[in-house]
């Protein structure tokens, strides 16, 4: 039997999506998932590092600044800049900007309220490892709950995410259409993800992890995670009663 | 030599403030309608030990940029008095 595809959850304190997260990746029988203590600094040979939503350090200061400045995190921007996979969600995906490990910021939400509801997202390429193997015509339905996730960029940065296919989600109607009337918190161009220059670096607001699971009425989520990890690293393996249809 | 430094940061004008547009959109409700375009930043003071005013100016411009303001989406200014 080949070694397991080991993936690393870092928890922050404050990080409160970090079992969700593990719950969504362990049903595959080849995938080792550990956790990393935001202390440590060792990512202990992890293929895939995530960085989990939550209220890292209470999100004094501005969401994801002060997780920057973990010691952990000097490892995982190594870890980045040397290729390694990194995917952020909603509370990583601000610790990722933050690190200027992804370009832009999530500033407050344009109506200024915590937004808590399943959202529509559209693939916005189909050139990257967590974009590939989704039907680009098919909206995913993706729970959001963020207070901050208005994606903001330059002029200049938008244009390059939009000529590199760095955008990876935009917030859409169920049916797919993208329109102000389907983006919950006013993000420019409709943005829910972008990856960086290099497609190693993955950043979302919407959470898959809490959309994983039949028992919770709504596996969209696991057919992106699902997707992202075998593009990733091929095959992955769960117990037949448990698989959706891709 | 201790100084202290009063910093404020403010959202980019180009933004939109919802928080300072919400403030904005309450004081006619109190009867102040002549106050518009309220915008909301941070004000924070904070204690640093330097050789002289511009070694202190330094140091306190490095932990604006690279933590206490987000360029992208705030600026910051600040004053230095001897503590």
């Amino acid at each position: 039997m080949s070694a397991p595809i080991r993936i690393g959850v870092v928890v922050f304190p404050g990080s409160n999506c970090d079992q969700d997260m593990v719950d969504a990746l362990s049903v595959y029988s080849n995938v080792e998932v550990t956790k990393l203590w935001h202390k440590d600094q060792d990512l202990q040979g992890s293929q895939l590092v995530i960085l989990p939503g939550g209220f890292s350090y209470g999100d004094y200061l501005r969401s994801g600044a002060i997780a920057r400045f973990s010691p952990i995190m000097s490892e995982v921007i190594s870890y980045a800049n040397a290729g390694g996979y990194l995917f952020g969600v909603c509370n990583g995906f601000q610790i990722l900007c933050e690190s200027l490990l992804l370009p832009g910021a999530l500033l407050h939400n344009s109506s200024h309220s915590f937004i808590c509801q399943n959202v529509h997202v559209l693939p916005g390429n189909h050139s990257t490892a967590i974009t590939r193997s989704l039907n680009p015509q098919q909206a995913l339905k993706i729970p959001i709950a963020h207070g901050e996730g208005r994606y903001t960029t330059d002029t200049d940065s938008l244009k390059r995410l939009q000529d590199n296919e760095q955008i990876i989600f935009r917030y859409c109607s169920d049916e797919g259409i993208l329109g102000d009337d389907f983006n919950p918190n006013g993000s420019m161009d409709h943005i829910a993800g972008v990856c960086n220059a290099q497609k190693n670096v993955f950043g979302m607001m919407p959470h898959p992890e809490r959309a994983a699971d039949s028992l919770l009425g709504n596996t969209d989520g696991k057919i992106l995670i699902k997707g992202f990890l075998q593009e990733l690293f091929g095959e992955v393996m769960e117990p037949a009663d448990q698989s959706v249809s891709m | 030599m201790k100084f202290i430094a009063e910093i404020d940061v403010m959202p980019h004008k180009a933004l939109l403030d919802p928080q300072g547009k919400a403030v904005t959109g309450s004081m006619k409700n109190l009867g102040l309608p002549e106050i518009g375009n309220v915008r909301i930043g941070k004000h924070i003071q904070l204690e640093i030990e330097a050789a002289n005013e511009a070694a202190a100016r330094e140091k306190v411009d490095k932990a604006c940029k690279e933590l206490l303001a987000n360029p992208i989406m705030e600026g910051y200014a600040f004053t230095l008095v001897q503590g």
